[in-house]
This record gives structure tokens, sequence and C-alpha cells, in this order.
């Protein structure tokens, strides 16, 4: 009995000795998987961290990581891969085309509010520090809603954290879409407010600086310049409230904010921007390697702004449309072809436009020694953009043909790519189409007779899919700087400086014959910035802007003289992506034996048109957007 | 065992004669049809593109049933009985629909209690009327004549012919983005509006169909200024 109540004491003092002095430390231990926003917001790193993850949620009309889908599209190029026939096969877009996820950016959009609410309520940051982030806060949100105002015209601008006070009414929170000219007002008022607290840092091309800031602003007042100006002639497009239309007026105040953003960066302010010129000579092979260069060198004196990849993030565009026969993943290539309706843009070196010459004027083919002698005499950034037939990468000649012509006219060719056949019957087999294409429905090789080569990465391993590419995307580049100088000086009227900003971009890619003043158009800058900008995610937002989408694509089918007729014209009209296809002669004892010849060529996929209507102009808001806020107006002809 | 059976019996039993009745919705059974009238002449569109919007309130969120009106201008909606509303946007058609003072479209009131034909009366800016299409076989062509009777005169509304253009297919669909061969005359070039005559070369159009047909679909067709789908003559078979 005694032992018993020995033990039970000797247990009660343990019991209670322990206990007492536990409690309280047991239930308040600090949690170990995740941070309050007081502790983030104390220490540059974990801030710098949370602002990683807002800068990867910026969208991107198209993108290396988005999808090659994304740089598709709008008879710019052919999808050659089965899956994406409805590219081309499609009659038109859906009104709700080009929408990104509505809730999504929302959320995004209260993160960014979020973040800027804490970071200016933090005490622990130096102000230096604080000041950086909130800048850079601003800038992710204002070139946020640019990319909103781009599909949508005016959404609702939220620049607080709204929160809900669970009484059942949510009316407080249904906020209506702004003015388009509204946002864009928003957009150059932040660049401006921030520029300054942001590093001039030419070397910070991954964070915003000031370069970024001042590149958006001058973009942005561009956009609102020509909504302005252009809207007027589609009054269709707008609506009485303003979400969706800036009146006339207004133009040339916005593209005078734009001139003088461009210039800021142009002389210099944000830091010592430039073209990327040529080391190696002014040879056309130099021009263009220096053209592809600017989307691979990450420090390149050119690029203002990009999404960055890295070892372990990277994408897989090069992956998605390297040539066929040297891919390095075997069937995974080829999927993007830049069509003939984009590569005949790029002018001669006399700036003049000009088809490829195929035929004579009596119809006879013209016959070339060299598959390349055809693109020769012209603008570089044909060959920096475009992989052409008989053109390299990664030290390999593409092998682009489509078979042999014999002397009757009579074609041989194989639906294999590479296939051995006879040319004659009896004769030897040989190679009768081109490892690289094209065959008509033949995926994964060309079928325009072209390849992509703007930001196609010749790293070694870039094009397996386990390594990846890790290439950036550039969203602001002094190139496009010069190009939107030199459209609001023209839209000035100020001709002079157009000429001057335009020929600086013309003369890196070889057109060294300066434009005078006095040719200076409204198609000149078009062209331009549809040749120098190709596949950088701007030729489908100009085309509306400048209200010249539903001419360009009008859903009447393109056909042979379309295409080679009105080149350089604005409203040329290109519905169906075309191909240019070389072919070998066989003409045994005549003096154009073994020469190559090209042929014009619709793909036969291509059985659609690109129609663009008066809806596809604002993207459909949501049913269910607009069933939750009934403040919000639906967009013009939906 | 046994048992088990008998429950199972019971219940498959059970399920079967209670399902049916209580669960489903009969499919939606009553027909909406309807076609587009100006003082009763038809008003003749391109297939799929003008579009228009049924509503049904007080089921909760607001959303529009969509549909779009055939190349004569009819439309045909199966629907359930009910309170409905219908509009056409606006920017929608070669003509003008009843808008509301603060410019939004007007809506239709339709209580469908069995099916239902309805006229949708609108003005079109333009009618294509007296059209005549002859064929020419020593150059496979087709002229037509017609006129353009312009039906909005009002200057503050009234709106020009930016082009004229005629449309040949092979099958009943005839419109701009459905053509083996066409031809366009600038607005500017009319000389006479009450007598419009446009010539369409179809060339080898016509020898490449396949398989081979005596006949072809044609319509004439006019694109009015700052107005996207264009107003068509009805369709007309013309055989060779």
């Amino acid at each position: 009995m005694k032992k018993i109540l020995s033990i039970i004491t000797l247990a009660i003092f343990l019991v209670t000795g322990w206990s007492c002095k536990k409690d309280s430390d047991f239930l308040e231990v600090q949690p170990n998987t995740f941070l309050t926003s007081d502790q983030v917001f104390s220490d540059p790193k974990l801030v710098l961290s949370v602002l990683a993850d807002l800068y990867n949620r910026q969208v991107d009309f198209s993108s290396l990581n988005n999808g090659w889908a994304s740089f598709a599209d709008f008879s710019e190029s052919f999808p050659s891969e089965s899956g994406s026939s409805g590219i081309v096969q499609r009659t038109g877009w859906g009104y709700g085309s080009w929408g990104v996820d509505w809730s999504g950016s929302y959320n995004y959009i209260r993160d960014m509010n979020l973040f800027l609410q804490r970071d200016s309520a933090a005490t622990k940051l130096s102000d230096a520090d604080k000041k950086r982030f909130y800048a850079e806060g601003r800038f992710l949100r204002a070139n946020f809603y640019f990319e909103l105002t781009k599909r949508y015209g005016g959404v609702p601008l939220i620049l607080q954290p709204l929160n809900y006070d669970y009484s059942g009414d949510t009316k407080y929170l249904q906020l209506p879409r702004a003015k388009e000219s509204d946002m864009y007002d928003f957009i150059i008022s932040e660049a401006e407010a921030i520029k300054n607290d942001l590093p001039a840092d030419f070397n910070e091309k991954s964070r915003a600086s000031k370069g970024a800031a001042l590149a958006m602003e001058a973009r942005a007042a561009l956009y609102a310049g020509s909504i302005a100006k252009y809207g007027a002639t589609t009054p269709a497009v707008s609506l009485p409230g303003g979400e969706v239309g800036i009146s006339a007026g207004k133009a040339a105040g916005y593209y005078t904010i734009a001139l003088r953003a461009a210039q800021e960066i142009i002389n210099g302010n944000a830091g010592p921007y430039k073209l990327l010129t040529a080391a190696g000579g002014a040879s056309a092979a130099a021009l263009s390697d220096n053209f592809a260069n600017v989307f691979l060198l990450k420090s390149s004196p050119e690029s203002i702004f990009y999404k960055d990849f890295a070892t372990g993030v990277t994408h897989g565009f090069t992956t998605n449309d390297q040539p066929y026969s040297f891919s390095d993943e075997g069937g995974d290539a080829g999927r993007l072809d830049p069509s003939l309706n984009l590569a005949e843009q790029y002018e001669k070196l006399d700036n003049t436009f000009a088809p490829f010459a195929t035929t004579n004027n009596n119809g006879t083919p013209i016959y070339y020694d060299n598959v390349q002698d055809i693109f020769a005499g012209r603008d570089a950034r044909l060959a920096g953009t475009i992989l052409l037939p008989g053109g390299t990468f990664k030290g390999q000649t593409v092998d682009i043909w489509a078979g042999y012509v014999l002397l009757d006219g009579s074609i041989v060719t194989s639906d294999e790519a590479g296939h051995l056949k006879s040319i004659i019957p009896g004769g030897p087999a040989v190679q009768v189409v081109g490892k690289d294409g094209p065959v008509n429905g033949l995926e994964f090789r060309t079928q325009t007779g072209f390849y992509i080569r703007k930001y196609l990465d010749p790293t070694v391993g870039s094009g397996r899919r386990g390594q990846g590419s890790t290439t950036a995307f550039i969203r602001y580049r002094f190139g496009e700087v010069l190009l939107n100088a030199a459209e609001a000086s023209f839209e000035l009227g100020d001709n002079a400086t157009a000429a001057m900003y335009l020929n600086m971009v013309r003369a890196r890619a070889g057109l060294t014959t300066p434009l005078t003043a006095g040719e200076i158009t409204f198609d000149r800058i078009v062209h331009e910035r549809r040749v120098e900008l190709a596949f950088e995610g701007h030729y489908f937002y100009d085309m509306k802007r400048w209200r010249l989408a539903h001419i360009v694509w009008d859903g009447t089918p393109t056909t042979l003289s379309d295409l080679k007729t009105n080149i350089g014209s604005a409203k040329q009209h290109s519905t169906q992506p075309w191909g240019l296809w070389p072919y070998k002669t066989y003409f045994p004892g005549n003096p154009n034996d073994n020469k190559w010849l090209f042929k014009e060529t619709l793909p036969s996929l291509v059985t659609g048109v690109n129609r663009f209507l008066f809806g596809n102009y604002y993207t459909f808001i949501g049913d269910d957007v607009r069933a939750a806020n009934p403040q919000i107006v639906k967009q013009p002809n939906q | 065992m046994k048992h088990l059976f008998r429950y199972g019996f019971i219940l498959t039993l059970l399920i079967t004669v209670f399902s049916c009745k209580k669960d489903n919705y009969s499919a939606p059974g009553t027909f909406l049809t309807g076609a587009l009238l100006y003082n009763g002449d038809s008003i003749y569109v391109e297939r799929n593109q003008v579009t228009y919007q049924i509503y049904q309130y007080g089921f909760g969120s607001v959303g529009p049933i969509g549909g779009s009106f055939a190349q004569d201008g009819t439309f045909s909606q199966v629907l359930f009985n009910g309170d409905y509303k219908f509009i056409i946007s606006n920017g929608q058609g070669p003509f003008l629909w009843k808008q509301t003072s603060s410019g939004a479209p007007d809506s239709l009131a339709i209580s469908l209690k069995g099916n239902q034909n309805i006229d949708l009366q609108v003005t079109p800016y333009y009618i294509v009327r007296n059209a005549q299409f002859t064929y020419t076989g020593s150059d496979t062509s087709i002229t037509a004549t017609f006129k353009a009777d312009k039906i909005i005169t009002d200057p503050a509304m009234a709106k020009d012919i930016e082009r004229v253009s005629i449309y040949v297919n092979k099958t009943q669909f005839v419109s701009g983005g459905d053509n083996v061969a066409l031809n366009n005359m600038p607005g500017g070039a009319i000389t006479d509006p009450n007598s419009i005559t446009l010539k369409v070369n179809m060339g080898g159009a016509v020898r490449s169909f396949v398989p081979s047909q005596n006949y072809v679909f044609v319509r004439v067709g006019i694109k009015i200024v700052g107005v996207e789908d264009m107003i068509f003559s009805p369709l007309k078979m013309v055989t060779f």
C-alpha cells in the first residue's frame, strides 16, 4: 500500500512537474509551413520572392512557354501539326477568342493590390527597397491592365484590394468598366509616377527598370492615339459610355506622350540602350545573323524588359519548331512555318516591294542556279526571321524542296519526305523530296517551304524535350521603341523625324538607302512594324488598333494575284497562308537541267479563311461575369 | 441468399418504377420560328453571320440562348414553353432593329405556349430588287441586273453603298465566304442604282467541279459602308 502510494505520488509529481511548464509553449508553436505577411515584408529577399511570383503571372499574347500555337495564326504562318489544322480551317474567330481567364486575372490584380498595400505598410524594410518594390508592383499592375485593355477595352479599374463583408449584399463590389481612355491614362500616369523610382539600369532586363516603364508608356500612348484616330473609321466599334473607343480629339495628345516617352529612352535617359549591330562586317549573312541574335543574346543592348528563362525553367519553342531532319528529338519539330504572305513583305535593297520572282511576264518559270538565289538582295531580316530553303541552323543546311519537275511539266514527288524513288521509269532510285519537306499534310515538316528562325536556339541540346531552351521572350526592346517614335512623329506630321527613326531600324537590316521624309506614309509605318516585329505578339494588336483587321482579314479567299499585288500596302488582304515551294529540274540535256524553280502553293490543308468581324475587335466578356456583375456592359457588335 | 435476391428484386423494381417519372425533364419541344421581314419582303443575309439572342428570366444567372439566321433570313429554335425576350444585338445585320432611348436593342417579348412563328420587322438600309441572272455560254459568265432600293433615306442614318458583289457557288450556300467565283463593283462605279449590271466570269471554276454539275447557285449582295453584314438577293439556280 505504502509502495503504491509512493508510486502515485511520484507519478503525480512527474505529471505536474512537466506539464505546467510546457502548456503555453505547446500551444504557441511557430508554424513552419507558411510565413505571415509581417514576416515576409520585413526581409527584402522574401519580398522579392513574392514579387517573383507576380512577375511570373504576367500574361503575353504569345510567349515562348505558352505554346508554339500562340505565335501562329493570322496567315503569318502555317501550323504544321495535324491537331492544329483548325487554325487554317476555320472561317473566323469566336467573339471569345484571345480572352484571358477573367477571375484569374482579378485574383492576380488583387494579389498585386495586396502586395502594394503590404509593402507600403512595411516598417522593417529600408526605404530604398520599399520604394523599388512598390514601383515594381505598380509597373506590373499597369502592364497587366494594359494587357487586359488591349483585349477587352475598358475593364473595372480596381486599385485597392476589395474585401467582402459577408452582409449578403455584393452590390458595392460590382464595379463598372472604366472608359478605354481612362485605362490608357492610368497606364501612362503610373509609368510617369514610377519611372524615377525604378533603377535606370541598362543591365536590369528581367525586372522592371526605368526603360521598361517608359517603353510601356510609349506603347500604351501610341495604342491610345491610334484607337482615337483610326477608331473614327469604324464608328460601329464603340460604346456610348466610352468603355470601347476613344474620341478622335484625343489622338494628338496621346501621340505627343508616346513620342516624348520614346525619346526619353532614345536619348539615353534610361540607360545606353541601342540597336544590336553586326560585329562581323556588313555582309547579308552577318546582318541576318545579327538580327537573329537580338532574340538570343540576353545581354543585348537592345532588350529592355523580357521574360527570362534559365536552366530548370525552360521552354520548348526550339523543340517544337526546329527543322525536322536534324531535330534533337525525332519527330518533334517544324510546327511553326512562316507563310509566303509574310516572307514577301521583306523589301528589296532598293526599298521597293516585289513578290519573289517565280515566273517571267509570259508565265514561264524562272530558273535559279542555287536555291537561295531567289531570296538574294532582300532585307536582311528576311533570313534573320525565317529559315529559308538552303539556310543553315546549328551548322547544318535545311533540305527543303518539293520534288523534281520534268521537261513536260509533270512533277515527280513523294508523300514521304526523303523518300527514294525513280524519276523516270527504270531509272535509279533517288531522293525526290527534301528531308525537311514540303509535303502537303505531312506534319512536323514545313508545308510552306519555310521554317521559323526568330527565337530558334542554336545551343546544343536546346531542341531536346528534357533540356529545353533558355532564350528570353522580349516584351519591350529598343527597336520597337524606335518604331513607336517613328509612328508617333508621323502621326504628328513630322515626317523627317519619322524617317530618321525608321532609317535607324532599317539600316541595321541592311537597307542602307535612307527613306526620305516624303516617302514616309502610313503604309510604310504599318509595313515596318510587320516585318521588324513579326512573331513578337504585335501584329494582331497593331491590326486592331489601326482598325485594319476587318479589312485585311475580310473573309474572302486569298488568290495568287491577291498575294502578288499590293505588297507593302496596309490593306493588302491576307486570309490564307501561302507557301513557296522549291523544285529541282530534271531536264537531261537541257541548259536548265538541275536548276531550281519555285511555285507559290496554297497548302492543301488550308480550307478556311480569316474573317475578322466588328465583334472581334474587343473580346467577349463572359456571360458568367456579366451575370455576376450586371454593371459590366456588353462589347459592341456581339 | 434467397433474401438477397428478393431485396435486390424489390430494389430494382422500385428504382425502375420511380426513376423515369420523377427525375427527368422532357426535352424542349416547342418550336419558335421566324423570319426577318421588311413590309413583307424577306431580308436575305449571309448564313451564320447575323445572330440573335433569346433571354429567359427567372433562372438565376442571365445569359442568352444564341443562334443565327439562315440565308433567307429565317431562324428556328427549339425551346420550352415560357416567357422569353428576343433581341438582335446592335451592329448585327444589314438593317436597323428597334432601339430603346438609351441605344440598347429593344426586346421583343414572346410568350411561348406552343409552336409559334414570329415576324421580325426590321428596316434594312437597302433591298435588292428584281434580280435577274443570265448565263452566257461563250465565256461561261453570269450577268446579273438588279435594283438597289435605298430604304433608309433619312440623311442622319442613311448609308452609301461600299460595293456590290456577285457570288457563285456550286452549293446553295452563296456568300463572300462560300463561293467559287465572285466579282465586285465599287459603290462609286454605280451610275444608276435602279439598274445595276454586274458580270462574273466563272472561267475554269465551272469545269473543275468534282463531280461535274450543270448548274450553279448565284446571288448578288450589297455591302454598305460601315455595316458589316451584306444584304443579298434571293438565291437563284442557274443551269447551263
